[in-house]
């Protein structure tokens, strides 16, 4: 019994030496906390109040994301990714510009959807109101959210109509800006740049791998694909596309994605009535 | 009647403030003759530099067929000249000398599959640009420390518009491509004037108005060192580095 409360301790012991190393960025203290226990969130008509949430933060998201936020909670040497670090305000899924903070409602869907291929679960339990507040207690760890306002939400148009032209347009689209030197021809997370991507904390990460089913931890709606490319993944590799896809390509750019996933659809359908190849890597520019 | 006093109150307001910036460009003008000037070499052997394998895109590896590239992190010259070093006036500064953001936009361009430059500096405030001149994508990735600047990620395939941006806080930023792994560079952002070292060493630090500094030479392997430099009117101050090979 002894020896083994002295190697837990040892371990654990070890593992904060690795989590301080980790994580030198956060200077965070109690009493700058304290100080920001007024922030607010607000989603739709809702308005969710950080100081309401300390206890649901302390049963279900401490375990993970630390006392402090700063990613450091018990679980973080046995947890990769790592949980995230709310100190920093660097966030993956926002509906606003690479850089800039996202909005309330890009959290409150997060705490909800959770992360996939990650520990973040799935958080459905909690009521609109429980999820608010819990949103202003994530965005109180950070003094980002003191000194700049959240990015504007880039614009989405409707979506049209899914046409042989417009899927074949997409191909066009991913071949043109390359997002297969990462994810691979054929969306199978092998490009030549796949082995070697890391995250901004250095740890290996790998790209999307659109053939497996799984789903994108940012949503997997059209919309959520959309966004997606357009703003970028904070904090990994992925990067923002907004200035080399134009709103209308993105939506070609969409359903071509689709027709890479396994799952029935119309995209997949007319892909495989085309008998649409994949892009050609060597192939000169605009010569797919 | 109200609206018409305040309007007479800011306009009166404006105009001072105008005067005002008028007066103090001036001041910065004069200033601007003042300089420190200096070299930095390498003592000792420059460690080797690395050639780089850029076999995984053929683009990259293409473009540099007959001069292959390699490692930038220590780049002396033939009389041990140190390219790249990043000078700046850590102390002394105050006013508009401090303050004064410059107008020019330094250019970092990525060309052949390599940073060009290697090291861009520049002021707080300044406005940069990224461009590309290659047919291969790449994205440009500053990894700031998040406690000082915000970073971000965004992709330059062939053909992108010119990326510009610009830093809050002094703070030297590393830089990545993460689709050519070997792409590694330098944001220097400082606090007022500063120079960067051409290939034989040599930097010259414009518009110092005259007093006492301290300068500071950084440079990415070997890091800093420091020295104190008088300004006087119309005698430029001047401060020689010499940084130890390792
Ligand atoms: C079992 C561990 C675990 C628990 C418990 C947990 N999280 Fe997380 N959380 C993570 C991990 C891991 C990530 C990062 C996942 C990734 O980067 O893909 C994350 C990321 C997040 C993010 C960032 C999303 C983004 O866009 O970057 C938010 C917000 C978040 N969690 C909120 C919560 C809240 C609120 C709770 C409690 C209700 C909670 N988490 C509980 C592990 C956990
Ligand atoms: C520099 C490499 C790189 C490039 C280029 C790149 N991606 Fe990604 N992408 C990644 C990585 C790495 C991830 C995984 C991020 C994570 O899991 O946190 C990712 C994730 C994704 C996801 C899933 C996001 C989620 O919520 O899980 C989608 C969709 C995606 N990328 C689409 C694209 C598209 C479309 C392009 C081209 C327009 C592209 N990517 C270009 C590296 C890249």
């Amino acid at each position: 019994m002894q020896t083994t409360v002295r190697k837990w301790s040892l371990l654990l012991g070890a593992a904060a030496v690795l989590a301080v190393s980790q994580v030198a960025w956060a200077q965070l203290t109690k009493y700058d906390l304290e100080s920001r226990m007024g922030t607010e969130s607000h989603i739709g008509n809702i308005t969710g109040h950080a100081k309401d949430a300390k206890a649901d933060y302390r049963r279900y998201c401490v375990v993970c994301h630390g006392e402090l936020g700063d990613g450091n909670g018990e679980s973080f040497p046995w947890v990769d990714p790592k949980p995230r670090d709310f100190q920093l305000g660097v966030f993956k899924c926002r509906s606003t510009p690479t850089g800039t903070l996202p909005v309330d409602q890009d959290l409150f869907d997060t705490i909800a959807r959770g992360l996939d291929r990650s520990n973040m679960p799935q958080w459905s339990t909690f009521t609109k109101q429980e999820r608010a507040d819990l949103v202003a207690w994530v965005k109180h760890f950070s003094p980002r959210w003191v000194s700049e306002k959240p990015g504007t939400p880039i614009q989405i148009p409707p979506e049209p109509e899914i046409t042989a032209e417009r899927i074949k347009a997409g191909r066009d689209v991913f071949a043109k800006v390359q997002c297969w030197k990462c994810h691979g021809v054929q969306g199978m997370a092998n490009g030549p740049s796949a082995a070697t991507l890391t995250d901004d904390l250095g740890r290996p990460i790998a790209p999307f791998n659109f053939t497996e089913g799984a789903r994108p931890k940012c949503g997997s709606t059209d919309q959520d694909l959309f966004r997606i490319f357009m703003t970028g993944l904070d904090g990994t590799p992925m990067p923002s596309f907004a200035d080399n896809i134009k709103p209308e390509e993105a939506w070609d750019l969409v359903f071509y994605l689709r027709t890479l996933e396994p799952q029935k659809s119309k995209e997949k359908a007319i892909a495989k009535q085309l008998a649409l190849k994949p892009v050609d890597p060597n192939a000169p520019a605009g010569q797919q | 009647m109200r609206n018409r006093y305040n309007l007479a109150a800011v306009l009166s307001a404006v105009i001072l403030v105008c005067c005002g910036a008028l007066i103090l460009g001036q001041k910065v003008n004069a200033a601007g003759e003042g300089k420190i000037t200096g070299t930095v070499k390498l003592d000792g052997t420059a460690p080797h530099m690395k050639g780089i394998d850029m076999s995984k895109d053929p683009y990259c590896s293409k473009a540099h067929a007959s001069d292959p590239g390699h490692l930038e992190t220590v780049l002396a010259g033939q009389n041990g000249g140190l390219e790249n070093v990043v000078l700046y006036i850590s102390e002394g500064l105050s006013g508009g000398a401090l303050t004064e953001v410059p107008t020019e936009v330094p250019v970092f361009n990525q060309k052949n599959c390599m940073y060009m430059p290697h090291v861009l500096a520049m002021d707080v405030n300044q406005k940069f640009k990224v461009v590309t001149s290659d047919q291969t994508a790449h994205n440009i990735h500053p990894l700031p420390n998040p406690m000082i600047n915000v970073g971000w990620n965004q992709s330059q395939p062939p053909g992108a518009p010119a990326v510009e941006k610009s830093w809050k806080a002094a703070e030297v930023i590393p830089v990545q491509c993460n689709i050519h792994p070997w792409m590694h560079g330098w944001f220097v952002v400082v606090k007022g004037p500063y120079a960067t070292t051409d290939a034989n060493g040599s930097y010259t630090i414009n518009n110092v108005p005259p007093g006492n500094y301290t300068v500071t030479a950084w440079q990415e392997t070997y890091g800093t060192q420091m020295q104190k430099v008088t300004v006087a009117a119309g005698k430029p101050g001047t401060a020689d580095f010499t940084f130890k090979a390792k």
